[in-house]
Order: C-alpha cells, then sequence, then structure tokens
C-alpha cells in the first residue's frame, strides 16, 4: 500500500486552500477572487472530512454489511461528516452573498475589477 | 511587485500546511464522542444513518440556526437585488444582444431528468435516517432541478408567494416539534416525542424522519428563491 487515503485527501485540501488563497489576493476580477473564496472553503471541507478518517472505516450507516456491534470498530468518525454538512451550506450562503455584491458592484461602476473601487483602499 | 508579495504569503501558508500534513498520522480508533455517537444514535435515537442522527437531534438547535441563516441569505439576496440600483440596471442592460434561447439538448434534457431529480430528491430527504442522505442533501437535489428547469425554460415564472409560504409553514412546524420536543420528551428536538419503531424500518427513528423531511422543504424552497433572485 502507498499512501494512505487521508493523507492523499489531507493534501489535496491543503492544496485547494493554497490555489484558492492565491486567486484572492492576486487577481482583480471579483468574480475570479469569489471562485477562489469558493476554493479555499472546499479545500476547508475536504481537509476536515480527511482528519474523521480512521484506517479501514466505512461510512457510520448500520445496516446489513455495518452491524450495529462492529460499529466502533469498522466507521469513520461521523462528527466531521456532520460538521461539514453545516459547513457547505454556510458555504453557500457566503457565496450567494458575494454575487449579489457582485452584481450589485457591476450595476455601480459597469466594471468587474476591483482596482475600481478605491473608496475603502488606504 | 503584488505578485511576488502574494507568492510569498502563499509559499509561507504552504510551509506551514506542509508541516500539518506531514505531522498528520491517520486515526485507528475513533475518539471516544464519536465511539459513543456510534453506538448511541442506533441504540437509543433507532437512526442506521449516524450522521443524520446527529445532525438532527443531538446537534438539532445548530441545524434550526442553519436553517435561519439560509432564510436569512434568502432575504438580504432579495433586498441586495431587488432594491435601487439592480432595478435600473436592466435598462441599461436591454441594449445588449437577446439571451440565446436554450439549447435543443438542455430543453430535451430537461424533460426526461427533472422528474427524476424531484423524485429522488423526495428519496434522499424521506430516507435520511436510514441511509445517505437527509433534509440539506434532498433539498440541494430538489433545488438543482429547478436551476435545470430555469435554464431550459427561461420564461418560466416562480410562485414566490407560494414558496416562502411553504418554506414559513416549514420553519413553524420544525419549531413546533422542537418545542413538543421540550413538553413530551427530554428537550428541545428531542425525537423521541414518537415511537423509536422497529429499527431499519421506513417508518422508525420517532420525529427524525418528520424533521429530515420539514428541514428538506424548507432547504429546497429557500434555495429555489435564491437561485430565482438571481435571475432577475
Amino acid at each position: 500500500m502507498g499512501l494512505p487515503i487521508s493523507h492523499l485527501l489531507l493534501v489535496t485540501g491543503l492544496v485547494l486552500m493554497l490555489i484558492g488563497m492565491w486567486g484572492v489576493l492576486v487577481h482583480r476580477n471579483i468574480l475570479r477572487i469569489i471562485i477562489g473564496f469558493s476554493l479555499f472553503g472546499t479545500g476547508t471541507h475536504i481537509v476536515i472530512v480527511a482528519t474523521g478518517y480512521v484506517t479501514g472505516g466505512t461510512a457510520p450507516i448500520i445496516d446489513a454489511a455495518l452491524p450495529a456491534g462492529a460499529a466502533g470498530a469498522r466507521a469513520v468518525d461521523p462528527i466531521p461528516s456532520a460538521l461539514v454538512v453545516t459547513a457547505i451550506v454556510i458555504g453557500f450562503s457566503v457565496t450567494a452573498v458575494m454575487l449579489s455584491y457582485a452584481i450589485r458592484l457591476y450595476a455601480a461602476r459597469k466594471t468587474l475589477s476591483i482596482d475600481a473601487f478605491t473608496e475603502q483602499k488606504w | 511587485m503584488k505578485r511576488i508579495r502574494a507568492a510569498i504569503v502563499v509559499l509561507l501558508f504552504g510551509a506551514a500546511f506542509a508541516g500539518l500534513a506531514v505531522g498528520y498520522s491517520e486515526r485507528t480508533v475513533p475518539s471516544a464522542l464519536a465511539m459513543r455517537y456510534l453506538q448511541e444514535v442506533p441504540a437509543e435515537l433507532g437512526a442506521a444513518n449516524v450522521v443524520t442522527g446527529i445532525l438532527i437531534t443531538y446537534r438539532g438547535f445548530d441545524t434550526l440556526g442553519e436553517v435561519a441563516v439560509l432564510f436569512m441569505v434568502a432575504a438580504s439576496v432579495g433586498m441586495l437585488l431587488s432594491a435601487g440600483a439592480g432595478r435600473r440596471a436592466v435598462p441599461a442592460g436591454a441594449s445588449a444582444p437577446p439571451a440565446r434561447p436554450p439549447s435543443e439538448l438542455v430543453v430535451n434534457g430537461a424533460e426526461v431528468v427533472l422528474p427524476v431529480a424531484f423524485l429522488f430528491g423526495a428519496y434522499v430527504i424521506v430516507n435520511g435516517h436510514l441511509s445517505a442522505g437527509g433534509g440539506f442533501q434532498g433539498g440541494a437535489v430538489v433545488a438543482s432541478g429547478v436551476v435545470l428547469l430555469v435554464l431550459a425554460r427561461p420564461s418560466v415564472a416562480l410562485h414566490h408567494g407560494f414558496l416562502s409560504v411553504t418554506e414559513s409553514l416549514a420553519g413553524v412546524f420544525y419549531v413546533a416539534l422542537g418545542i413538543l420536543g421540550l413538553i413530551f420528551a427530554g428537550g428541545f428536538l428531542d425525537s423521541h416525542i414518537l415511537p423509536r419503531g422497529e429499527f431499519g424500518a421506513f417508518i422508525s427513528a420517532g420525529a427524525i424522519p418528520l424533521i429530515s423531511a420539514l428541514l428538506g422543504i424548507k432547504v429546497a424552497a429557500e434555495l429555489s428563491v435564491i437561485i430565482d433572485r438571481f435571475r432577475s
């Protein structure tokens, strides 16, 4: 066996976070900045799910394949999964609000470049 | 210059993350809290899906707050996009070329996929206590069906009044179930107000399927409203 699966997931999530951070810092187009934020959030979700993995574990759903007695030994940690459901919904909400602000800013200046908005610059 | 500074910041974060990734070692046993959940959700709540049990009962208040966040986002997106400048921008955009009609593929695909998508969404919502899924996931599936509908038929008008009444009623019933739990069982949103039933049956796990269905209706209606706001 090569790399453990949770390590692979963890590295993928962390790299996605870095890509998102780069997008937020470098791009001047507001839509691209929003995409950067979304990538950052998605990377965070993947990292949280990866930390819940237990070696050899399966989904924490009790059925014929995973009897209740074996749940403690063979299931992954359900708490990160439950937290990430929350986080995904909040991420969706934040993206929706950012996009509607982008529409309003475009209506005000007819451009999506962040360089056109200098009032809050110091 | 700016790119160099950004590159330095990203590299520093990358170094910190690399330290995390190298130092992380996969767990071989679940934490004590996870063990407790894994044993108590099937035994006490009668729900086969442990994640749904945690979301809807143990963290039920948190889930209620989350739905409230979605509601506030729907309201604020509506406020941002419908007031003032948003309306005035429409005549300015009228000089742009008219929107292309949806492609053959989207229109015909929607006819085939839409009923299946809505049915699958309903299935995911009501089976949250038995298999992977639940209110949020199923609501998102239904809302993605609404996106397809809006793409395939740009002229279709979603009935906002109906959607907000549905959503408010689902919210009221959700809170009412929570208060019933306060009166008849251990606390707010306790699912023991209904009999636990047979483990693994469709009608089982106390009030969890009911709360899950209300959650799914509420989430689907809220997401549809948010999506529709962006269209106008």
